[in-house]
């Protein structure tokens, strides 16, 4: 699977993050962002509690936005200035070079996530937390962001304009984190029947990423955001096969 | 069977006509295909090669075949299907019918083999503009599985052609026009590919740099086989030693520019410079020669005038005339004979 091709396009895209100041304006806006969320809303301090659950309640608001501005550029921008035709004629299949990038990026959001471990030392300072509840939540956030990214990036592989990119990406996203938010779900409730808003919620991403913050990676969950990466990644591959051209 | 016989002799015997002619035709393209395959020189056949963009066709039954050692120009209007048919030919666009061979390699079954022997510069070079120089190389040297001391050499080998030494550690974004395409030049030919395809390549250089992209081209086509496409007709002169013109996105001429010269209306066409004597004589008798079939006149200022000759014939008849003309009064300043022009050709043809 690790092509020397995979390798090159993975580092390019990697290290394209760290060559402008985007990278650091994002780690930034990103630690900046999910302290605020969890001091000022999530009452960190005030619910005395020894836990991160206010930190990670935010984390699919974060996304939100977070997301579709790493992902709007992936392949939007390889088409309007055209290097998708210099990436595609070199010896380079269409599989390495989208999970490249998608790998790439999601390694970037988990850099980003690893630089929140200073709230995790804070807790354990403060009290005693459950870590295996802490682990699972971060892997839970991670899987979450790779399902965000893969809508992004097939989104981004269907036109060559990063605006359209990032708003159809950001209402997409935010469908699937109303369908499972609280509010939307008891509007529902009144009008939908019972079956059809289980249905809804179980489709949503807050539904199956609060499951795994209880500390427990369900196989269900896994199987949820696997198959919304790899069928959004499958659906990013056909819109460039069949859209290289424009 | 029966009924055909008994309804209608006539429509069978037709019928029977028509299979045998398809019949010799198709034994007369196999046999072209062989003779293509035999010549082992040959790097790239095409073979009907077609491509539609919904209801407009860009390429259409497109066939040739290029050889190493060849230079080949790809001429034709904006629009007539130059560069989809290089994108096909470097796995970019898949073709709507027909396909490609390149060395010996199919473009549908092998793309990766495909890609891996052509270097290739798209149109308008583009280029991952936050990269510097030397990275970008890099990149596409990884790609190329290029490394060590070989991938050392052919990074020095294709840094040196392309005068990329000064630049190499600055980003591609802040580079002039010209490096630009020349960084797009040093990663087509960086694993000193047999096929090189150049998609305008000195589109948008100033002079200078033209000379110099043209010297590179010159410089490798010995031993490779190029295709390159541009508007400049000088250019297929001085660097190509075959040309395709392509319009609607099919082929309407194949030849040496020589011959396409000599195809154009002014081919064979006689420049000549007089001086004031004998002015009215001359441009009696010219305009009486049998066999003139258009005579221009031109004042060039200080008494001279100079006529372009367009003969029917080019049997020599009229420079028997002209050689007499000279012995009377006339002063002839200068004559010439031309050898046709590639534009009026170009014209004629796409039009």
């Amino acid at each position: 699977m690790i092509t020397r091709s995979f390798r090159a396009v993975f580092r390019r895209e990697l290290t394209s993050y760290f060559a402008t100041p985007v990278a650091i304006i994002f780690l930034t806006v990103f630690l900046i962002l999910s302290g605020f969320f969890t001091f000022k809303f999530g009452n960190f301090f005030e619910r005395g509690q020894a836990d991160l659950q206010p930190f990670f309640l935010w984390h699919p608001w974060l996304y939100l936005f977070i997301v579709p501005a790493i992902s709007m550029r992936l392949w939007a921008e390889e088409k309007k200035t055209g290097t998708i035709e210099l990436l595609f004629t070199l010896p380079i299949s269409l599989c390495e070079a989208l999970s490249a990038k998608f790998l790439a990026a999601w390694a970037f959001i988990g850099l980003a996530l690893v630089f929140t471990m200073p709230i995790v030392f804070t807790v354990n300072y403060l009290g005693s937390p459950d870590m295996g509840v802490i682990f699972a939540s971060y892997v839970g956030s991670f899987l979450m962001a790779g399902a965000f990214l893969a809508i992004g990036i097939a989104i981004s592989a269907m036109t060559n304009n990063q605006i359209i990119s990032f708003v159809v990406t950001t209402v997409l996203c935010l469908f699937l984190i109303l369908m499972g938010f609280e509010p939307v779900v008891l509007t529902l409730n009144e009008i939908l029947p019972v079956w059809l808003v289980d249905h809804i919620v179980n489709l949503s991403f807050p539904f199956h990423f609060e499951a795994i913050q209880r500390g427990v990676v369900e196989l269900g969950d896994l199987i949820y955001f696997s198959s919304v990466i790899l069928v959004s990644l499958y659906i990013g591959a056909i819109a460039l096969e069949s859209g290289k051209a424009d | 069977m029966e009924d055909i016989f008994s309804k209608d002799g006539l429509f069978f015997l037709r019928k029977l006509w028509h299979s045998w002619t398809l019949c010799l035709q198709s034994k007369s393209s196999l046999f072209k295909e062989e003779k293509l395959l035999e010549n082992i020189d040959t790097m790239i056949v095409t073979n009907a090669l077609g491509r539609n963009f919904g209801s407009i066709c860009a390429v259409k039954d497109l066939s040739f075949a290029v050889e190493r050692g060849e230079v080949l120009g790809f001429l034709g209007p904006n629009g007539a299907g130059k560069s989809t048919t290089m994108k096909m030919l470097t796995c970019f666009l898949s073709p709507s019918s027909g396909t490609a061979k390149v060395d010996g390699f199919d473009i549908l079954d092998s793309p990766q083999e495909v890609r891996r022997l052509i270097g290739y510069l798209p149109e308008n070079a583009p280029l991952y503009g936050e990269m510097t120089v030397l990275e970008f190389l890099r990149f596409v040297m990884e790609v190329r599985g290029l490394s060590g001391e070989s991938g050392r050499s052919s990074l020095k080998r294709s840094v040196d052609l392309t005068s990329l030494g000064d630049v190499l550690g600055q980003k591609i974004e802040t580079l002039s026009k010209g490096f630009k395409r020349r960084v797009g030049l040093a990663q087509a030919i960086i694993h000193d590919p047999e096929i090189l395809i150049l998609d305008e390549p000195t589109d948008g250089l100033d002079p200078n740099q033209k000379f110099e992209v043209r010297r590179l081209i010159e410089e490798m086509s010995d031993d490779k086989c190029i295709i390159l496409s541009t508007h400049i007709l000088e250019e297929v002169e001085e660097v190509c030693s075959r040309a395709i013109i392509i319009s609607n996105g099919q082929l309407v001429a194949d030849g040496t520019p020589e011959e396409f010269k000599s195809k154009s209306a002014s081919a064979g066409s006689i420049s000549l410079t007089v001086g004031e004597g004998g002015l009215a004589k001359m441009r009696e008798r010219l305009n009486g020669f049998p066999g003139m079939k258009k005579v221009n006149e031109k004042s060039l200022g200080s008494g001279q005038t100079k006529f372009s000759l367009y003969p029917e014939s080019k049997d020599g008849s009229l420079f028997a005339l002209i050689s007499e003309l000279k012995n009377d009064e006339s002063k002839i300043i200068s004559l010439s004979v031309e050898d046709g022009r590639l534009d009026e050709f170009f014209r004629e043809v796409t039009k």
